[in-house]
């Protein structure tokens, strides 16, 4: 049986996940294609918003990042985001002074928890945005987190 | 990269603070331990610990055969705690062996392949060698480091292991003492281990083999002894020579009774 | 690729861990050149057939990624899937079982 991928893979994550869930498409078929260059070639926080949807973000304390304030290394970052928005859909990790702002976004599913962990790398000691979408609008909540130099390696 | 991390070194004269004069140090210390605390989970070791596994019950070589057969001291095959126990000396080969030149050794010798395959690419990410050190390591996670001291060899190569650590040489006229053997010293914000304190010896070698996040590997002890040399100024020690198998000997005896957590993960 | 699955009350605990380079493509090697760019894009956890965590990712997750996440509506028994593409078109899946 033929699949035709290349029409499938342009449409919604609805119908996406519908065909995974039916063993027509697997995982990573779904994926290939779709990946949001514009987003991830952002450098400025305006053109993210503006290719994100979320011009009009409104800063939140419904947020958390949990972070230590000092990372030793710049190359691994753990950095944990928890969002208490209901209808969490999204939340993207966006690290201010690094060379493309957006490192990561994830699409939360219902019935996952709007709290994530993981690493990051971060150029300098920069401020990190945790950006939610909840309901279709924008939030966020912002951490400075500062990268130290080293002394000869531990 | 490299260089400023030497320039750096060089600078530790001027730098070399002790560790209590970090302004607003508390905050500092308290922060950079919930860094290290976070770090723990998820550590990319676990990975090459899987492959290391997969090394040791694979059959490869001209003799087709696992590494299962393998005496790191404790018998062939047993691997609960042998790391714990290195460097040591062995009858078969008659020297005193850390777990590389020993893991070298079996492998040249039960699988019939090359010193230069079993120690291919030792300095570079993902080598076998570092996934087979990690897997070995792991076995002694829990276990307490005790240096065997029975043989005239290996007292020997404690002996010149201190030996080693107390000499000044080099450009820059350091020795290992010159960082590491006093109370509460950092480089930056870098605790410097204490060697000639046994708790602090332990807090350092119970983490070795660790996942370095800047290098994005497992580096072993001897990969990071070579590293401290090269930053000294020192010729190049070679990979699994006597020099790196003796200084080993003397900083486990130094950590003696610490217990192994490793793989561990750091910076 | 690790992956730990875990119930814990009505969750789901799991955590990844994948081996890749994450390499961003703006690191050079010795001779001065650029290395070219080798990251995970995307990334799908399901359970059950049914996608309970997806990403888009960029060069500036970590070496050797790792994720935390937890979801509702698992048993012991079932089976987690992790499966990911990269700027390559490389794949790999994987799945455990919740314990």
């Amino acid at each position: 049986m033929q699949h035709p991928r290349r029409q499938f893979l342009k449409s919604s994550g609805g119908l996406l996940a519908t065909l995974v869930a039916s063993g027509f498409l697997r995982p990573e078929e779904a994926m290939a294609g779709d990946w949001n260059k514009a987003a991830f070639e952002a450098k400025k926080m305006d053109d993210l918003l503006k290719v994100l949807g979320g011009a009009g973000a409104k800063p939140s304390s419904e947020i958390s990042i949990i972070a230590s304030d000092i990372a030793e290394n710049g190359a691994v970052v753990p950095i944990q985001i928890i969002s208490k928005h209901d209808n969490t859909q999204n939340i993207a990790y966006v690290i201010e002074k690094n060379p493309n702002l957006l490192a990561a976004n994830f699409t939360i599913a219902e019935g996952t928890l709007a709290d994530i962990d993981t690493r990051v790398k971060m150029a300098q000691t920069s401020d990190v945005y945790a950006l939610v979408k909840a309901n279709g609008k924008f939030y966020y909540a912002s951490k400075e987190i500062k990268i130290t130099l080293g002394g000869c390696g531990g | 990269m490299m260089r400023s991390t030497i320039q750096a070194c060089i600078a530790i004269v001027v730098l070399f603070l002790p560790a209590h004069s970090i302004g607003n140090d508390e905050h500092v210390t308290n922060e950079i331990q919930k860094y290290r605390q976070m770090l723990q989970e998820g550590n990319p070791a676990e990975l090459m610990e899987l492959r290391g596994e997969e090394l040791w019950t694979t059959p490869r070589g001209p003799q087709n055969a696992t590494l299962e057969q393998c005496d790191l001291g404790l018998g062939a095959g047993q691997l609960a705690g042998a790391y714990a126990q290195l460097p040591r000396y062995f009858a078969d080969t008659g020297k005193v062996q850390d777990v590389e030149s020993r893991l070298a050794y079996c492998v040249t010798s039960l699988q019939g392949l090359s010193v230069e395959q079993a120690t291919q690419n030792w300095f570079k990410p993902n080598s076998d060698m570092e996934a087979l050190v990690t897997y070995v390591a792991t076995q002694s996670k829990g276990r307490a480091i005790a240096l065997p001291l029975g043989h005239d060899k290996e007292k020997e190569m404690a002996a010149v292991g201190e030996e080693i650590f107390y000499r000044r040489a080099g450009p820059l006229d350091f020795s290992c003492a010159t960082c590491h053997s006093q109370p509460d010293r950092r480089i930056r914000l870098q605790e410097l281990p204490n060697f000639g304190d046994n708790k602090s010896a332990q807090s350092s070698m119970i983490t070795w083999p660790a996942y370095r996040v800047s290098q994005s590997a497992v580096w072993t002890m001897e990969r990071r002894l070579i590293d401290c040399l090269r930053q000294m100024r020192y010729p190049d020690a070679d990979y699994l020579s006597d020099t790196v198998i003796a200084l080993q000997s003397y900083l486990q005896q130094q950590a003696r009774g610490g217990v192994m957590e490793a793989p561990g993960i750091k910076r | 690729m690790k992956i730990r699955a875990k119930l814990d009350g009505d969750l789901v605990q799991v955590k990844v861990l994948m081996a890749h380079i994450m390499e961003t493509g703006l690191r050079k090697n010795q001779q001065g050149d650029l290395i070219p760019a080798h990251y995970i894009q995307q990334i799908t956890a399901t359970h059950k057939d049914k996608v309970v965590l997806s990403a888009q990712w960029g060069p500036a997750i970590s070496a050797n990624p790792f994720i935390s996440f937890k979801f509702k509506g698992g048993a012991r028994g079932d089976r987690v899937k992790i499966a990911w593409v990269d700027n390559k078109g490389d794949t790999r899946t994987d799945e455990t079982v919740i314990a």
